[in-house]
């Protein structure tokens, strides 16, 4: 069994993953201080992936940067970097696909942050980025770090896209969801259950993970609630 | 230490306009809860941004929208302690006082100053823990150990009692009162509790609907509230729209009597006000007589209330009967035997009768 579709998937997803953590924490960052039109607006752009069928993301990517298209022209002439058909193509299609997931979750930890934690660091002195680092990131830890999981099993199973964008050459662009459906076209039954089972067991992985932070959550916020009624309580 | 704020802020129907100037010592910032107190903090401390105004403090100004001047809160040496302390959940108690100590670069003194206000604030035994391990007590005094490291030419305090249950209120309090003595800058207290503002403040602004009132000494505000919102906000039950009669009479609109007062009436006059002590059972010949149903008699701990509605005030309707009724609070043997229903004739001295303006 020649395993280069798993390295391929896990590095496809793990780089892509990377991106999409700075770029959704910075869309979200961006969204959760605008103005609510604003906001709205860059909801619904960068939300889209998320709801459209992964071939019309392919197509879209396609469209922009297909080696005869203004853009993938471009890169082509100036830089010699083919962007489409190659193992890193499946990178881009990847991150445009899993990024919503992972700005979804960031936005919903940022926008649930005490704003007064960041009010009285600025009071006693301490420096935006700080604060950004050392006390935001930190408190909405849990729901970034959902986030980074669900992007990265996104990022994994992604099929549609991915196969439009990076297309299959066993040994250089296949992955493992698109090398299960040549397995299965070509009638090799076999092969095609054990990469399935890979798969498998990769997933049920990363939703444990996902289980496990966010049953640590649950533990969190159900002793804070106790707390809150105890002082009731004694007024 | 001289403080001098004159801003405005609109917040959707909200208005807020604020003016006042004070120095050292504590001032009060007394009013009910969503009328801008907090907002007027968070302008002081940089975090939210007036419309326009200007705030200077001890020489230094921190903001002026005239001459486009607007201090970053990092620069402004301003505490503020906030309802909820906001101590940092992922950081120790020991690192979150490290948090006040950003300024100072020294690592020695750094440690030797949290050292120390571990001492001062009795957290002893706590360094390491994190805030959801700790008391409401325990909390505030993190939080404000933590601010007074940094050294603050003022410290302003919003509701510091809010989030504590009724027994360690008090307790906090006393403890409060000893580090505000300490303390060298002025202090702005903010409290809905006239309580907490006797007791703390030597000076108060009270503050009505978004608007702030002059800052006035504190037994001044008590004694003799000038106006309408003060008086309701000094704990004065019964107000009475009310008109000049002469000199030294009033007619209390509300409650349709007339009283003789112990200083002479201010043209402008608006309103009379009477402690629900100041009232107390009389003969029909007394002076500022006023014959009272008893609508409800209400047994307290060690008083009784009774709500009582004046027969002069005529007939009203149920929410008019409501407003214009008078709440008297007596001693048991004072009160004696009466009934919901009773009739019976009660006065107030003249120098108990608050003249207020709008």
């Amino acid at each position: 069994m020649d395993w280069f579709p798993l390295y391929n998937s896990l590095r496809i997803a793990l780089i892509s993953s990377v991106l999409v953590f700075f770029a959704g924490i910075f869309a979200a960052h961006l969204a959760s201080r605008l103005h609510p039109v604003l906001k709205g607006l860059l909801d619904v752009v960068l939300t889209l992936p998320l709801v459209l069928p992964p071939t019309v993301v392919g197509y879209f990517l396609l469209v922009l940067l297909g080696p005869k298209r203004p853009l993938g022209g471009w890169l082509l002439e100036t830089f010699q970097i083919r962007i489409v058909m190659t193992w890193y193509s499946g990178i881009l299609a990847a991150a445009v696909v899993s990024f919503p997931l992972m700005y979804r979750t960031a936005r919903g930890a940022f926008e649930s942050f005490d704003e007064t934690l960041a009010y009285s660091a600025q009071t006693l002195g301490l420096s935006n980025t700080y604060i950004f680092w050392r006390i935001r990131m930190p408190a909405c830890r849990q729901g970034i770090l959902a986030g980074v999981v669900l992007s990265f099993a996104r990022a994994l199973g992604e099929y549609g896209a991915t196969s439009m964008v990076a297309g299959y050459t066993p040994g250089r662009t296949a992955t493992i969801s698109t090398t299960v459906y040549q397995l299965w076209r070509t009638d090799n039954d076999a092969l095609a259950f054990r990469w399935v089972m890979v798969n498998v067991a990769i997933s049920a992985a990363v939703l444990l993970a996902v289980n496990l932070l966010e049953h640590r959550v649950g533990v969190r916020k159900r002793t804070y609630h106790a707390g809150e009624t105890d002082r009731t309580k004694c007024e | 230490m001289y403080l001098s704020v004159d801003i405005r802020k609109k917040l959707g129907n909200f208005q807020m306009e604020v003016s006042f100037e004070t120095e050292n010592g504590v001032t009060g910032l007394l009013g009910a809860s969503g009328c801008g107190k907090s907002l007027t903090l968070r302008c002081i401390a940089g975090v939210e941004r007036p419309d326009d105004g200007r705030i200077v403090l001890d020489g230094v100004t921190l903001f002026d929208s005239a001459a486009r001047v607007n201090l970053p809160p990092q620069k402004r040496q301003v505490g503020l302690m906030f309802q909820n302390y906001a101590l940092f959940p992922n950081m120790t108690v020991e690192q979150n006082i490290l948090a006040g100590l950003c300024r100072e670069k020294d690592r020695r003194k750094k440690q030797e100053a949290v050292r120390a206000a571990i001492r001062q604030f009795s957290l002893e035994g706590l360094e390491r823990r994190r805030p959801d391990k700790l008391s409401g007590g325990q909390q505030q005094r993190v939080a404000l150990a933590r601010i007074l490291v940094a050294k603050p030419k003022l410290l302003m305090l919003d509701e510091p009692f809010s989030a504590l249950d009724h027994y360690l209120k008090w307790e906090m309090e006393l403890e409060l009162m000893e580090r505000l003595r300490d303390f060298s800058g002025a202090v702005l207290f903010v409290s809905h509790s006239r309580g907490e503002v006797y007791r703390l403040c030597s000076r108060a602004c009270v503050m009505d609907n978004g608007k702030s009132q002059p800052v006035v000494p504190v037994k001044e505000l008590f004694g003799a509230p000038g106006t309408r919102a003060a008086a309701l906000l000094s704990g004065c039950k019964n107000v009475s729209a009310a008109r000049r009669k002469s000199a030294y009479e009033v007619e209390a609109i509300d409650w349709g009597c007339s009283f003789r007062c112990g200083e002479e009436v201010p043209e402008q006059l608006a309103a009379v006000g009477v402690h629900a002590h100041g009232f107390r059972r009389s003969a029909p010949d007394a002076e500022n007589a006023l014959l009272c149903e008893v609508v409800r008699v209400v047994r307290d701990v060690f008083s009784v209330i009774l709500m009582l509605r004046p027969i002069s005030a005529g007939a009203q309707s149920p929410e008019d009967v409501h407003r214009r009724m008078i709440r008297v609070e007596w001693s048991y043997e004072e009160t004696g035997a009466v009934a919901e229903g009773d009739v019976l004739w009660i006065c107030t001295a003249p120098e108990n009768i608050l003249l207020l303006k709008e």
